[in-house]
Formats: structure tokens, sequence, C-alpha cells
């Protein structure tokens, strides 16, 4: 039995010396882990270090707040061209550009987000989807974006520290993600984040209990907004190369899969969905290298589909498997986390 | 004319061409418990929600404390002091009880995004006042006595005792005016018992003037001091538990008429 002392252990992150213990091993592994292992495997830990920022702030908005967003691809590249756009024309440090270019992007969100006052479910999916497809073709129009032929992102100097290996890189990505995850469980255990869930649970309730629907919905919206302004900065600099074709829909909605795939409302869910989906993405790439699956996949294609076959038959198995993971946990990876837990700690009985 | 505590007046709203209220008036007392009766469907809860602003009456005006309450949002009217329970019950079921309560301290509180993020450690200024108010939220809970249900998520937990939160969460606001809608809906004889001495110690400790809206005609004459009667939206009679219930209107309303 847990015995509670003390007020301040509602809100607790690490409330005993063994949770302390391993969250001080997790960090300790995080910053170890480029000593261990090879190049391609630091860059697939920022691919998924990026989004799994990115699903923290889709996860408030959706998760959290109960609103849809299908534009967050359009907030990222509000982050990858406002930082290095910034960096390269006004001259602006790194770590000044990625803030600021973030906060345009919050600003954004938070315009997009007074429609929300007066939408909801698939009306303000469409609405968001509009803004994430506009973006895209406003930012592909612009001379100084670099239009359609895309931007090179320069190098990052932080002082006298030039970044520019995957591997330094990592050590800055990881510190700023475990800070705004920290920050994002801060958020949603205080006021704040407890009106949000108020108002997505029981919003006219919410009202009557003095919670301004209208400022936190698009409070909402714009923290949200930040946070994928944030990691789409750090995403220029994985790539080193941006256009407007990299911020599609398909992008928008991976986002919003990560998210229901973790499992709705829960930070755990968004790390685990986001790292999931990432994971898969890279992985699945390769999958007709996979040893009998592969070359199964591949006599399947060329005997059953087009006379050319299937080329981007990692889709098929990416769907399937996301369709089987919703329809046997609804609850995304999330639940499927409560479920084993919850028979461990009744285990053996 | 001097200000009274809570003053309706003339009130009237329709949806399309129903009349949902037509010229209410009445004016509260400060501490008085007063009860609003009427059969189903008579306007009772339509009152409610003008006074805390969901809807927005067609006519006629609403004041509390002196200051009209004319086109001000829910939460400004929350935030004036009028806090208030569901029929059907609203909480936020994926909180628990405690989380539950906290929100109703929402409007007491200070901590905004940045402050929210800096929540590191006890003496950062979310972390003390999340432990201020938690210690309010605790009196409200041990005064309920819910216990036993801290922790607990209130999506599962029985109907009286979420009705009970629910009235927890309202009294967290430290409001003058409370709006109790059927308090004792689907509740046994002895949890309607808890319910009215809850009620008057409501009344009696924290001072809290009641407006309640109640079927159970014992317990409206039992602590209201008066009484309104609606019916398809008019006023039918105001005065004394007493006076009401010989009222014939009120009768007629109820029982039904004699051929």
């Amino acid at each position: 039995m847990d015995m509670k002392r003390d007020y301040y252990e509602d809100v607790q992150l690490l409330t005993s010396p063994v949770v302390l213990f391993w969250f001080a091993v997790l960090i300790g592994s995080l910053y170890c882990l480029p000593f261990f292992v090879d190049n391609y495997y630091i860059y697939v830990a920022n691919y998924i270090a990026i989004n799994i920022i990115v699903a923290a702030g889709l996860n408030l908005l959706v998760g959290y707040t109960g609103q849809i967003s299908l534009g967050h691809a359009g907030f990222f590249a509000i982050g990858a061209y406002g930082t290095i756009i910034l960096m390269t024309k006004a001259g602006f440090p790194f770590l000044l550009a990625l803030p600021c270019a973030a906060f345009v992007s919050g600003c954004f969100g938070f315009l997009l987000g007074l429609p929300a006052l007066r939408l909801d479910g698939p009306y303000l999916a469409i609405a968001t989807l509009g803004f994430g497809l506009t973006i895209t073709q406003i930012i592909g129009r612009i001379e100084l974006f670099g239009g359609r032929e895309g931007i090179h992102a320069p190098d990052i100097t932080i002082g006298s520290w030039v970044l520019d290996t995957d591997k330094e890189f990592y050590f800055l990505l990881i510190t700023l993600t475990i800070f705004l995850l920290l920050f994002m469980r801060n958020l949603i255990k205080t006021r704040v984040g407890r009106a949000f869930i108020a108002i997505r649970d029981a919003d006219i309730a919410a009202q009557t209990m003095g919670v301004n629907i209208l400022y936190y919905k698009t409070l909402a919206f714009a923290v949200s907004a930040f946070y994928a302004g944030i990691a789409g900065g750090l995403y220029a600099f994985v790539l080193k190369f941006i256009e407007p074709e990299i911020f599609t829909l398909m992008m928008s909605i991976m986002f919003l899969a990560m998210v229901v795939v973790g499992g709705l409302g829960s930070m755990m869910g968004a790390i685990a969905g986001a790292t999931l989906l990432c994971w898969m993405d890279l992985k699945l790439r390769n999958i007709l290298d996979i040893p009998y699956v592969g070359d199964w996949l591949e006599h399947l294609s060329n005997n059953w589909f087009s006379i050319t076959g299937v080329s981007n038959i990692q889709y098929i198995v990416f769907g399937s498997i996301l369709v089987g993971i919703m329809l046997f946990e609804p609850l995304g990876l999330y639940g499927i986390w409560i479920r084993t837990k919850k028979y461990w700690r009744t285990w053996p009985f | 004319m001097e200000s009274s505590f809570f003053l309706v007046d003339h009130l009237s709203i329709s949806f399309g061409g129903i009349k949902a209220l037509q010229n209410i008036s009445f004016t509260m007392n400060k501490g008085e418990i007063f009860s609003v009766i009427g059969p189903n469907g008579a306007g009772k809860t339509t009152l409610f929600n003008c006074i805390s602003g969901l809807y927005k009456p067609d006519q006629g005006n609403i004041q509390f404390k002196g200051n009209s309450i004319e086109n001000k949002k829910p939460d400004t009217i929350a935030r004036m002091g009028i806090a208030r329970t569901f029929q059907n019950i609203e909480l936020f079921s994926h909180m628990n009880t405690m989380e539950n309560i906290m929100l109703g301290r929402h409007i007491h509180m200070k901590t905004g995004v940045f402050k929210g993020m800096f929540l590191w450690g006890k003496s950062s200024f979310a972390g003390k006042e999340e432990i201020v108010h938690r210690e309010r939220v605790e009196e409200i809970i041990d005064f309920l006595e819910l216990q036993n249900v801290r922790d607990k998520f209130v999506g599962a937990l029985p109907y009286g005792t979420q009705k009970l939160i629910e009235l927890g969460r309202a009294l967290a606001l430290e409001p003058d005016l409370l709006l109790l809608d059927e308090p004792c809906a689907g509740m046994n004889s002895e949890e309607k018992q808890d319910m009215i001495f809850w009620i008057k110690d409501i009344q009696d400790e924290l001072g809290i003037s009641i407006l309640l809206i109640e079927h159970d005609m014992k317990m409206v004459m039992d602590i209201s001091s008066r009484v309104l009667a609606i019916n398809f939206g008019k006023q039918v009679t105001l005065g004394s538990p007493e006076e009401v219930q010989q009222n014939k209107e009120v009768l007629k309303a109820y029982i039904g008429e004699e051929n």
C-alpha cells in the first residue's frame, strides 16, 4: 500500500527512491546510447525523439483537451522554415531561432484555435486539414523560403560547440526532449492541465466552475502548435535540407496516428506511439529483406497484384498492424501497459 | 430601490414556439434556502441554466449582489460567486475525486502555463499553490465524508457518491449562492437524510444561500424557508412551504384535477 503523507505527493513525479533510481537509469542510458550504437541508430533515435515532441504536443490537444487537428504538419513546417530563415537571413543563433520560430507556430496555433471554438469533431478536423494543406502551399510559393527547390539548413553552433554530426545533435535533442516532456507533464498535472481535461470530459460543467472555455481551447492549440514548431525546427537539422513536399497531409495523419495508437490522454502512450510508428516506418522499408516473410510478401505481390507488383508493400503491412492494434486494444499501447501492470500486481492470482 | 441579494425579474425565454419560462420573478435573501418546485418539464432546470449563463434569456433581468448577470459568460458568473450542481451528473469522469474537487478551486488559483510547467518541487509557485488548495479540498472531502473514494476515478463510483462529489466540487468554489438541481434524485431514504443534513450544514456553517430544485415534497417543506412553484414555465405561486402546499393550483399540477 502506498500511504500518502503529503499533498505534494499527489503531483510528484518521482514519488519514491525506487522510481528516482529507475528514472536516473533511464536518463543515464539515453545519454550513454551514442557510445554503444552505430551512426544509423543515432539518426533513428533523433527521428524518434522529434516525433515524440510532436506527439506529446498533439496529445495535449487531442488526448487531454478533446480537440482534433489534422494540420500539425503545417505547424511542423512553420517551425522548420522559421528556424532556418531566422538563422540564415536574420542571423539569429540556433538557440534563439528555435523558440522564436516555435512561438510563431504557437501564434498560428492560437489563430487556428479560434474556429475551434465553434467547431467540433469532424468539422474541426476538416478546418485544421485545410490549414495544413494551405501552409505548405504558401511556403512553397515564397521565394525567400527557397520556393519549390527547398532550403539548406546551416550548421548549428552553440558558443564554440559546432554540432555537425548526428551524434552531437543527439545530445542537444535528447536534452530538449526530456525537458519538453517534463514541462508537458507538469502542465497537465497543474491548474491549466486540469482545465483542459475538464473541458474534454464535461465542457458545460467546466464553464460553470469558472473555466473560460474560449481561452483554454485556444491555449491548447497554441501550446500544441508550439511543441510541433520546436520539433519542426529540430527536424530541419536532422534532414539538413527541407522542401515543402515533406510536410504533407500524410505527415499530419501519422502524427495523429501516433497519439491514437499510443493511447489518447497519456504521456506514456504518446511516447510509445511515436516510437513504435517511427520504428515501423523505418524498419518496414526493408521488409523484403526479412527472411521467409520478405520472400513470401514478394511472391504474394508478384503473383496477385499488378504486373509490376506492389512497390510500397510496407504500407500494407504498416496499415494492417495499425488496424490490429486498434481492434484488439482500443486504448492503444497505454491500454496494453495498464493491463500488464494490473496482471503483475495481482500475480500469481 | 435597495438591491437584494439575488433577484430574478420578469424572466422569459422561449425555444422556437415553446415558451419555457414566462415572467418569472422572485428575490432571495442572503442565507436563505429557497426551493423551486414543479412537474417535469415545468422549466426549473431552464431557470438554472439562465442563472448560470448557459442560456440567454429573451427578456427580464437577473441580479446578484447588485450586479446584473446579463450577457455574462458562465465562467464570469462562477467568479461572481454562483456555483451549481447538475440534475444529470456532469463530473469529469477521467479524474479522481480529489482532482474533480480541485477543479472547483480553479478560480481561486493562479498557476498559468509557464508556472505550471515549472513545477519543480514543493517550493515552486505551482507546487506551493497545489499544496494549499489540496488542503482546502481535503477539508471538503472530510466534510462530505468522501475520504474512502479520495483517489478513485469518479466514473465507476455509485450514483449517490457522484452526486456528493458534484456538491463538493461546487463547494470548492466557495460560492455565495449555490444552485442545487435535484440533489436527492435517485437516492435511497438514508442517503436523502444525509443530503438534507449536509444542505442544512452548508447553510448554517458555511453561510451559503441555496437555491434548490427538488421533487421530494417532504424534503422541500422541511428545509426551505420559501418555495416557488412553476408549471408550464409560468409562476403558479410563491410563499412559505405551508402556503404553497395548500395552494389549489399546485395540487392540481401535481396530483391532477377532480372531475
